[in-house]
């Protein structure tokens, strides 16, 4: 490998969604991880990407519909049950 | 490995491509059972899939109302949209697709109506929000003509915080996190929500948005790299 197969960082972290997507070109990504070990900085940048991954996915999921709503919902349930559509 | 071989498609060629694609998805849809159920008039798989899929339902709707109560409106209207369809649904997406895109379409309508401002296409959005914004200012990076190191770092990031989950979404961090998605460009957001915070596949979420695989990564890459750096004066390492 010569310096010219080397990734610049500046490439490299635009590259990190397709990386951990798995879809990079296989030189590309080769290119990529051997960019890595030698680079701290960029190291540094792909694990904040998985660290804002993870924090994402961590997020609250406290969202629910008001017990009004899904009532509503349910006896709307029961009238189509009892209503059949017909046919369009 | 198929599909990215060829050369990028434009965003114009986007909703043709998906819309026509063969859609196998309903073969192994993971809700079929309950779609039997519910087609049947069984009251515990609708009320199971209302509690199940309505949080989510609610956070995508956030990103298109603005607002807690008409979210919840469409979610409502999205339910008897469903109820009212059932019985058309062809299964040719997952139970799951299709009861969101239902939603998708509520949403657009209520935000049109609310904000009176001219519809944009899906595909002219994608468009406007994938051009544009970096990962990082230029800045950080030495200039492409540096003698030794072109496009190397000149300030790399900083080393954050290595703390456990929840001391990380400490309420403050949390805020934060929300307000930084809540500020993304919408496409972005709905990429970012359902992949990273709901965990949906890129695939899923394709077909649920008429977007291509290359162009999801694309959106999902600048709402990422906005929401990284969103987190970075939160998280990184104090020098001593």
């Amino acid at each position: 490998m010569t310096d010219t197969d080397d990734l610049a960082c500046i490439e490299l972290v635009e590259l990190v969604t397709d990386y951990l997507e798995d879809a990079l070109e296989p030189d590309v990504r080769a290119r990529f991880e051997q960019h890595l070990p030698s680079c701290p900085g960029c190291e540094e940048h792909l694990e904040q990407v998985r660290r804002t991954i993870q924090v994402l996915g961590a997020l609250p999921q406290d969202e629910r519909l008001s017990p009004q709503t899904r009532a509503r919902l349910l006896d709307a349930f029961r009238e189509w049950r009892a209503h059949p559509q017909p046919e369009a | 490995m198929g599909d990215d071989s060829r050369p990028a498609p434009t965003v114009d060629e986007e909703r043709a491509a998906v819309d026509t694609a063969p859609t196998d998805a309903a073969d192994a849809d993971p809700d079929a059972r309950l779609l039997v159920r519910l087609r049947a008039g069984d009251e515990a798989a609708f009320s199971e899939l209302v509690d199940r899929w309505s949080a989510p339902m609610l956070r995508v709707a956030l990103i298109h109302t603005g607002t807690r109560a008409v979210a919840e409106e469409a979610v409502q209207d999205t339910w008897l949209a469903v109820l009212q369809g059932l019985d058309r649904f062809e299964g040719r997406s997952t139970l799951r697709t299709w009861v969101f895109r239902i939603l998708l379409y509520t949403c657009r309508g209520k935000a049109e109506r609310e904000r009176r401002v001219p519809p944009i296409s899906d595909v002219q959005r994608s468009a406007g929000e994938m051009t544009g914004r970096r990962a990082f200012a230029e800045d950080r990076f030495l200039p492409s003509d540096h003698p030794h190191w072109p496009g190397h770092w000149s300030q790399p990031p900083r080393s954050w915080m290595r703390t456990p989950d929840d001391a990380l979404l400490g309420s403050e961090l949390r805020q934060h996190l929300s307000q930084a998605v809540a500020a993304l460009p919408e496409r972005q957001r709905q990429v970012l929500v359902l992949r990273d915070v709901e965990g949906w596949t890129s695939e899923e979420v394709c077909r649920l948005l008429g977007v291509l695989p290359g162009n999801q990564r694309v959106l999902l890459h600048r709402a990422r790299s906005t929401v990284r750096a969103a987190l970075e004066p939160y998280l990184t390492v104090e020098r001593p």
